[in-house]
């Protein structure tokens, strides 16, 4: 975990293991093979994740993920107030959909494990197919256990129980339009902040004229999401997708994000271009720099909890192959995918540029993601 | 159970009831013209490996979560 936090959760899972809004349906048979990188803020994560789905019968389909994130930190947070690390994450999924006539019921298991942090996450949903199959509602719970520990620390160990609630409607609107809406709310109770990070503060007897203390979280959060995603079929076999996501939490922070896609199939290629933007103001107990120790009940400096503003450009590229078949193969496609993630930070400041206190310039963080795999439907 | 739970459970069975009493609906978009929505292209997630993990960048990176994905979706990231 440490300073990174990147580790994958409830509705991860639920999205990974989950079905996509086909109706009436079981998902299809098929195996994924991907490696991913994340590179970007002095921070490198990289691993597999390998997914593998198959029907049984007319009824059942089960579904196997196993996922690694490799991760080397020397992000600000590290080189600032502790020291680079190098740590391990592995997450392993089983889940089982059930169709009986137009409903699939759906279940997921999941465990991650690393040097630091435990959690097990149990989740449920079922989707109705209705109006002629024109519609889709899918409700959605999910609880997580976690357990939060310090690797300097034996005896430290705190939860944190997390609950998701999912309403979910996929909606046909004409033959070139399809629309899906998601209401989503997640609460989360007990350690919510990391046990390494610290906050600064003012301190007229430190040569830097600041020092830093533990971050204090509030022990529960409960966050509410709204997102509205629509794609169209172009008059010459392209598509084009919207979304937005309105976001609110208790913690203060109030969030949009908007993107537009265009996908364009060429012979046996399919390309993908995205842009998305985010903005979100930031959360009622962040500061960058606190006027004094132990100035409020809570205090947070997570850079993700400041005020800022992330824009990503996307690329990817789809090539399908064995078309017509191969032994017990039906088809698969090798895909590239490349994200180049810009964040600009609105208060948070890059203290490692040893600027003097006051005139430290603001954070900004570029990162490359990319995505390479192969997948396989037989 | 507080407020704010009382107010989602009635919301989603009046979303449920709804639904249901419009269940004689006549469906629009007849199956046969439904050729373009079947094109692999409209998928709203033709690769759930792969949209599963740029949607845990995005939570890991910003301070929302959730909404983003497809039926389901959602992140429990603290």
């Amino acid at each position: 975990m440490q300073a990174t936090r990147l580790r994958i959760c409830a509705a991860f899972v639920l999205l990974l293991i989950g079905r996509t809004a086909m109706p009436g349906v079981l998902p299809e048979d098929r195996a994924d093979i991907l490696y991913h990188l994340y590179e970007g803020g002095g921070v490198r994560i990289e691993g597999p994740s390998l997914l593998v789905r198959k029907q049984v019968g007319k009824s059942l389909s089960f579904a196997a993920n196993y996922y690694v994130d490799m991760v080397s930190s020397a992000s600000i947070d590290v080189i600032t107030t502790a020291s680079p690390y190098t740590e391990k994450r592995t997450q392993k999924s089983l889940g089982m959909d059930y169709l009986r006539g137009n409903t699939t019921m759906s279940a997921t298991y999941t465990t991650s494990v690393e040097n630091d942090f435990d959690a097990e996450t149990y989740s449920l949903s079922i989707s109705q197919d209705m109006f002629g199959d024109l519609t889709t509602l899918t409700l959605s719970y999910a609880l997580g256990e976690d357990v939060v520990r310090r690797v300097d620390d034996p005896l430290f160990a705190e939860d944190n129980t997390r609950q998701h609630y999912g309403i979910g409607v996929t909606q046909i609107l004409t033959r070139n339009l399809i629309m899906a809406l998601n209401i989503e709310t997640i609460t989360d109770e007990g350690f919510l902040n990391n046990p390494y990070r610290s906050v600064r503060y003012l301190d007229s007897g430190s040569p830097v004229g600041y020092s830093f203390e533990p971050e204090l979280y509030p022990h529960t959060r409960t966050t509410n999401a709204v997102g509205i995603r629509a794609k169209y079929f172009l008059p010459y076999r392209a598509a084009l997708e919207a979304q937005y996501r309105w976001f609110t939490d208790t913690w203060g922070i109030n969030a949009n994000t908007l993107s537009i896609a265009y996908i364009h199939p060429w012979r046996d290629f399919t390309f993908t271009g995205k842009y998305r933007y985010h903005d979100q103001n930031g959360a009622h107990f962040f500061r960058d720099l606190f006027p004094r120790s132990e100035a409020t009940n809570f205090r947070g400096r997570d850079k993700e909890l400041s005020p800022l503003t992330s824009q990503t450009l996307k690329f990817a590229a789809s090539y399908e192959f064995m078309r017509d078949g191969w032994n017990f193969l039906e088809r698969g496609t090798v895909n590239f995918s490349f994200d180049f993630l810009m964040i600009d930070y609105h208060e948070f400041r890059n203290i490692a540029t040893g600027a003097p206190l006051g005139d430290e310039p603001l954070y900004s963080l570029d990162a490359n993601v990319f995505q390479l795999f192969v997948s396989f439907w037989y | 159970m507080n407020k704010s739970h009382i107010y989602r459970v009635v919301l989603t069975l009046l979303l449920i009831s709804g639904l249901t009493a419009c269940g004689s609906i006549e469906p629009w978009v007849k199956p046969y013209e439904r050729d373009r929505l079947a094109d692999p292209i409209m998928f709203l997630d033709p690769d759930p490996v792969s949209s599963a993990y740029i949607y845990h960048v995005y939570e890991a990176r910003e301070g929302a979560r959730g909404g983003e994905g497809t039926a389901g979706g959602g992140c429990g990231c603290n």
